[in-house]
């Protein structure tokens, strides 16, 4: 299962396993990631609120986590290769969370409600 | 929010759009990155109507622009542009312009888009106090603007818009009559590149647009003028200049000339200049991946809050992380390692020539 926030950051969801990442649509609309700032393993993190940052050419963005729990990895790839982002963005994830509060994932968005908010900030 | 003549150009060719200085402009088109090796590389096209033109003539129009402005404007030759600033009395700077001189009574201003309300109040307050004999006219929107910016800027002005540019050398331009409009082109640009600024009625600015499109010129945003003017030293007014720092304090003293007659400003600089800079604008390498961008703390290495970043950027062309920074001036002797705060984490820095990338004009 895969859901979204309104910032546009992704949880897939493996049993209680969270990758998060940020979506297509983000990507594009950042251009191309220079760097990215990500916690280190072991922080804990909190729903809705900020995590790190991506940085485009132009600026940075926070990033939001769409669950709590805490951090048991980072893709460390994307430190030397942050442009991987950009390549493949759902399959490149940024920080691997175990989960804590299941019921966060009731508050975020499905694919279906997602899309239309990104066909929105289009026009 | 004002938009330019080519605003329904940009959004057809789906650049990306954000408001600057009060216009709708658009910040890239391809992409940053590709569009700042296209100028370093080859050429590139940006619609930069926005600036403001101000032309002030009159009979003592010298003497009035040689008072509102930094630069010596007596000995300038007639075809000859020159930059610098205006100043407020306490020695901060209104703008950075460009000042094309005709003659000694007929001089044409390009001002930042973001301080056009500004520049043009200012102006008129200076004007009202200095007296007869000089005439304001605002013509921000009686003028387009396009920079051809790159190595094969001369070949393209020539090639696709037909004006032969070889007769210009680096901060000059001529003016011409073309199918009943005016044009105005100089060797100038904000790029570090060798490159032109064409200022024409929108209806020639558009033909030309469409034409350089036409012959598969790069479009370009203002992303990469951004980082292209940055990583050539070059200042941007609200980030490196601001009504509060002096044309000293941002390391721009050259184009203040205190030795020139009296003009707004310069009691100020004599004085900053006998008592000694506070504080300096310089170049910052950053070591690590992270971006310090602008009002990002600057610290020393115990520490200590000393300044500020005015601009940084991941160099696309030397591949570093670079900034400019506003800092105590005690600690801006080149090779001083300093520390910058991005977020919650700090960068060990050094302090190195803010000029990153050598500029490529054609002198």
């Amino acid at each position: 299962m895969i859901y979204y926030l309104p910032t546009h950051e992704y949880a897939r969801i493996e049993d209680n396993i969270a990758y998060i990442g940020i979506s297509k649509f983000a990507a594009q609309q950042l251009g191309n990631v220079v760097y990215v700032d990500m916690p280190e393993e072991g922080d804990d993190v909190t729903a809705g609120e900020e995590f790190g940052a991506i940085e485009s050419v132009k600026a940075a963005s926070d990033l939001y986590s769409p669950v709590s729990g805490a951090v048991i990895e980072i893709n460390e790839h994307l430190i030397d290769n942050p442009r991987l982002v950009n390549e493949d963005p759902e399959a490149n994830w940024i920080i691997k969370v175990e989960m804590n509060e299941p019921a966060d994932l009731e508050k975020l968005l499905s694919p279906e409600a997602y899309a239309e908010l990104c066909a929105k900030e289009q026009h | 929010m004002k938009t330019t003549c080519l605003h329904p150009r940009h959004t057809a060719q789906g650049a990306l759009m954000s408001p600057f200085g009060g216009f709708d402009m658009p910040i890239s088109y391809r992409g940053i990155e590709e569009e700042h090796r296209a100028v370093r590389g080859d050429v590139g096209v940006f619609d930069v109507s926005h600036m403001g033109e101000v032309r002030i003539h009159g009979e003592r129009a010298l003497d009035f622009v040689n008072r509102i402005f930094s630069g010596s404007l007596t000995e300038l030759e007639p075809g000859k542009v020159i930059y610098g600033m205006m100043l407020n009395p306490q020695g901060g700077v209104v703008d950075d312009l460009l000042v094309y001189k005709r003659s000694d009574r007929d001089f044409f201003l390009v001002i930042n888009a973001s301080n056009i309300d500004k520049d043009v109040a200012w102006i008129m307050e200076c004007a009202a106090a200095f007296g007869d004999g000089v005439t304001i006219d605002h013509q921000s929107d009686e003028w387009s603007e396009l920079a051809i910016q790159g190595p094969n800027a001369e070949k393209t002005m020539k090639e696709v818009l037909g004006i032969d540019c070889s007769d210009l050398t680096f901060y000059t331009f001529k003016e011409f009559d073309r199918d009943g409009h005016h044009l105005l082109v100089s060797r100038t640009g904000y790029t570090g590149e060798d490159g032109f600024e064409l200022y024409a009625p929108a209806e020639v600015i558009i033909a030309a647009w469409d034409a350089l499109m036409k012959a598969g010129v790069e479009p370009c945003g203002l992303g990469c003028r951004d980082t292209l003017r940055f990583e050539a030293g070059l200042p941007l007014y609200g980030d490196e200049l601001t009504d509060t720092i002096t044309p000293l304090e941002a390391g721009l003293g050259m184009f203040a000339k205190v030795d020139k007659p009296d003009f707004i400003g310069r009691d100020a600089l004599v004085a900053q200049k006998e008592q000694g800079l506070r504080r300096k604008i310089v170049g910052l390498e950053i070591d690590g991946r992270a971006i310090a961008r602008h009002g990002y703390p600057v610290l020393d290495e115990e520490g200590n809050q000393i300044g500020e970043i005015t601009t940084g950027y991941h160099s696309i062309t030397l591949d570093k992380n670079i900034a400019m920074a506003i800092i105590d001036a005690r600690f801006a002797a080149l090779g001083t390692r300093l520390q910058v705060q991005v977020r919650r984490k700090t960068f060990p820095a050094t302090v190195i020539k803010k000029r990153f990338y050598t500029p490529n004009y054609k002198k």
